[in-house]
């Protein structure tokens, strides 16, 4: 079983502290070159995919509206812009923002991600992202959520129009066809006719199917209701296992077959004393242990690469890394993790398809409105 | 007095009944290699900015897909962001729906964007009612008449408080003392349409705010446009009809404290190259039966008829039954309808036109439907755009050619040298922003002094 290597986009990393580092650039958050500059690092690697992250809202450490912080990095860029600016710059590697399915238009996104993979001819991905915040449904003049449930119901039929969108046009509805005048034929071009509680949609799609078919769908989970939507809707699920004992019981609460990557934070250096020191400085300007969602490694890039092994080893399809301080532990993946397991044999040495969905070995999938 | 310099700006030509597919030089409309062409094309004439149109329905026409033009394209954000990314000075161009999105997100994007292009986003500014197109949004689509404006009005107004909710000097980034920012971007806006508050994530961008592109001839878009646009897109063809438009939307500037060179009068043109004005002629006719197949004079007769024509020779004479008058039903959701105030009389001025003339049906619709604005050769053509611009009927044109991707080449390297020899068209790029390169002041950082308080 191949092992995937995915690093997470988030700001100048994932601790809170990281812009206060000597390598970070906060400034240049919001500069294209920043991003190019670290997808390109990423696919130097030899990495799967880059996911971008995104908020709907401004960055908060409160659960229900913006903080008052000045110590912390605030204000970000659209991640699917970000992507797209990337794009033409990189050759290889995937390219998968978050898109907050709660509070957008699923038409919109549906050809957003189509021209996402015209644009990186085929490495185009989306992760999908429940909005629960009432400060976030007060951006759009929304009344406050329902239940979780609902909340991610919407969220599969939200991923259900887009996926049907991207077939509505069958990949030969060009004819262009000179003798009787016709640019398309109609007959290939479907209405998809979704309805469900929180919105309808006609179609088709105004974009043409995208290079990939179907886009690589992917999305977060960290309990049941969650792991349903992987299951259900999505080809790729990232999940947050606390020890490798934890694997088996995710994979097997996760209906279906999807790809399941485990995430981790990580603080890498040469030597783990140096790993721990780095961390150490960045949780005391954060005041106290940096707490997470997903597991926390510190240690040498050879220590990481025996943990994710362990985990690939244990049923996962692959790591999703969060860099501590990306623009130390972005280097140490792609100059230490990667040859390291190189030379284990355990990653490739090479790209060796040119779409995402040949990266990570899926098909390219049926129409399903094609005649069979 | 220096030479008024000229504004140019490039359409990409997708779905649009002037795009002739036909051609054996017309590639894709889609992949994204079409857009970088265009896009270098237009950048290696220095023009000020490529334009991107947008409709949010496939079309149809007797409740059948329209299929006999171009159609599909892409995401307006994501392929103007990825254009960032192969040019360097080139202003983007996107047009986006007013009616079917949030005024929150798409000041989020457009923000977005003027960072990752490092001041060069543009913003054509459109609003749609039709149910019809609703049936693809959330949100549905129905707005009565009077408040299509006034929506549109107050959805502009949003994104400029929410683009002004950040002055440009917050993020301080001091590793010393660990200060990050100054906090800001709060918001609260209640209208008739809106009730958003929060707190706006993306800093203020280069140009402040994207530069603001109208389309309208009407009396309320003309006075729409003069309250905040900093560019107006128009159709009118002829030198009088130019001047009479630019000396009416400049004079209603100085009401809103504006000055006459913050809204660039732009017309829509076409244009045909050749080396001898005749040969031009003679493309400019080939090209018109390109553009108007016999099936596509049917679909242009019944807009107008209203009525199942299908039957009809297209090069037979026109229709003797006359026009059905009230609601278009034939052509839901299409602007082009909306042009045909009285069919019957319109109808009975073709009739008399084809008498005249003595034309066919797919004859009359070539007329009919708008020849192409300039044609001749390089040295006619640059000195007919100079000729306007100079005489005051437009500050400069937003070509519109008719193939995919290859179209504006010879335009670029054969029209734009001469008009920079005539030292009416910049040959160097001397600013940075879509702002500068449209010679725009800088954009308020206060709202409410402008288009807002209107």
């Amino acid at each position: 079983m191949t092992l995937h290597l995915a690093v997470a986009l988030e700001g100048t990393g994932w601790h809170p502290a990281s812009w206060r580092e000597p390598e970070a650039r906060p400034t240049a958050l919001f500069d294209a070159g920043y991003w190019t500059g670290l997808v390109r690092q990423a696919e130097r690697g030899l990495l799967d995919l880059v996911t971008v992250e995104d908020t709907f809202g401004i960055q908060s450490t409160r659960p229900s509206e913006p903080d008052e912080r000045t110590d912390q990095v605030r204000g970000r860029l659209d991640a699917l812009l970000i992507a797209a600016r990337v794009a033409p710059l990189t050759s290889h590697i995937g390219l998968v923002p978050t898109a907050i399915a709660t509070h957008t238009e699923p038409f919109h996104f549906s050809k957003a991600i189509a021209t996402l993979d015209y644009a990186s001819r085929g490495r185009a991905g989306v992760r999908v992202r429940v909005s629960a915040r009432p400060d976030e449904f007060a951006l759009v003049g929304r009344r406050v959520p329902g239940t979780r449930a609902e909340l991610f119901g919407e969220a599969a039929d939200w991923i259900e129009v887009i996926r049907r969108l991207w077939d509505s046009w069958e990949d030969d509805a060009e004819i262009r066809d000179a003798a009787t005048g016709r640019f398309v034929d109609r007959d290939k071009l479907h209405y998809i006719d979704f309805s469900g509680p929180q919105f309808s949609v006609r179609g088709p799609s105004i974009t043409p199917r995208p290079p990939q078919g179907q886009p690589l769908v992917a999305a977060l989970a960290h309990r049941e209701v969650a792991y349903e939507l992987v299951g259900s809707s999505c080809d790729l699920g990232f999940v947050t296992p606390a020890e490798t004992a934890d694997i088996a019981r995710i994979r097997g609460e996760i209906p279906g077959s999807p790809l399941v990557f485990g995430d981790v934070v990580v603080f890498l250096a040469e030597s783990a004393a140096e790993a721990e020191d780095r961390k150490g400085r960045m949780d005391s300007r954060l005041g106290r242990a940096l707490v997470s969602d997903a597991s926390i490694f510190v240690g040498t890039p050879a220590g990481l690469a025996d943990l994710v092994q362990e985990w690939h080893a244990a049923g996962l399809d692959g790591v999703r890394l969060r860099p501590g301080s990306v623009d130390h532990d972005l280097p140490q993946v792609t100059r230490g993790l990667v040859p390291e397991l190189q030379r284990r044999g355990a990653f490739r040495t090479a790209y060796e398809a040119d779409t995402l969905r040949g990266l990570l070995g899926l098909p390219l999938p049926a129409n399903r409105y094609a005649a069979v | 007095m220096p030479r008024k310099q000229i504004h140019l700006a490039a359409h990409f030509p997708g779905v649009n009944n002037t795009t002739v597919w036909s051609d054996p030089a017309s590639g894709s409309h889609i992949d994204f290699s079409s857009f970088q062409h265009f896009a270098e094309a237009a950048e290696r004439a220095k023009f000020d900015f490529l334009f991107l149109a947008e409709g949010l329905r496939l079309r149809e026409q007797n409740g059948l897909i329209y299929d006999l033009d171009v159609m599909g394209r892409p995401d307006t954000f994501t392929v103007v962001a990825a254009l960032a990314a192969v040019t360097d000075r080139l202003g983007l161009a996107g047009t986006i729906n007013s009616t079917f999105n949030e005024p929150y997100e798409v000041a989020r994007q457009f923000a977005s964007l003027d960072h990752l292009s490092a001041g060069r986003a543009a913003w054509n500014v459109v609003t749609s009612w039709d149910a019809f197109t609703g049936e693809n949004f959330r949100r549905g689509g129905f707005l009565p008449q009077e408040k299509r404006y006034s929506r549109a009005k107050e959805f502009l107004a949003a994104t400029f408080e929410l683009f002004d909710s950040w002055q440009g000097d917050e993020i301080v980034a001091d590793k010393e003392t660990g200060e990050f920012w100054r906090p800001a971007g709060d918001f609260a806006i209640r209208t008739d349409q809106f009730d958003l508050s929060g707190r706006f994530p993306v800093p203020r961008s280069p140009q402040g705010r994207p530069v603001i592109l109208q389309a309208g001839d009407s009396d309320e878009g003309r006075e729409f446009a003069a309250s905040g646009a900093d560019a107006i897109f128009t159709r009118h063809g002829t030198l009088e009809a130019g001047q009479a438009f630019y000396a009416d939307v400049k004079g209603r500037l100085a009401s809103y404290g504006r000055d006459p060179e913050d809204l660039k009068i732009l017309p829509a043109a076409t244009f045909v190259l050749g080396d001898t004005d005749a040969e031009a002629q003679e493309k400019a006719r080939h090209i018109r039966y390109q553009q108007v197949s016999p099936a596509t004079a049917i679909k242009f007769l019944e807009q107008l008829w209203n009525r199942d024509l299908s039957d009809h020779d297209p090069d037979g004479p026109l229709p003797t039954v006359d026009p059905v008058v009230g609601e278009n039903t034939i052509a839901r959701g299409r602007a082009s309808v909306r042009m045909h105030r009285d069919p019957i009389a319109t109808a009975n001025e073709w009739r008399a036109l084809a008498e005249a003339k003595h034309l066919s049906t797919r004859e009359v619709i070539i007329e009919v439907t708008g020849r192409q604005n300039f044609i001749g050769t390089p040295g006619r053509i640059a000195e007919l755009l100079d000729e306007f611009v100079q005489a005051d009927a437009s500050d400069g044109f937003v070509l519109v050619p008719h193939v995919t991707p290859g179209g504006l080449d010879e335009f670029a390297d054969t029209v734009v040298p001469l008009l920079q020899e005539r030292g009416a068209f910049r040959t160097e790029y001397t600013g940075s922003t879509l702002r500068e390169h449209l010679g725009l002041k800088p954009a308020p950082t206060t709202s409410g002094k402008d288009f807002s308080s209107h």
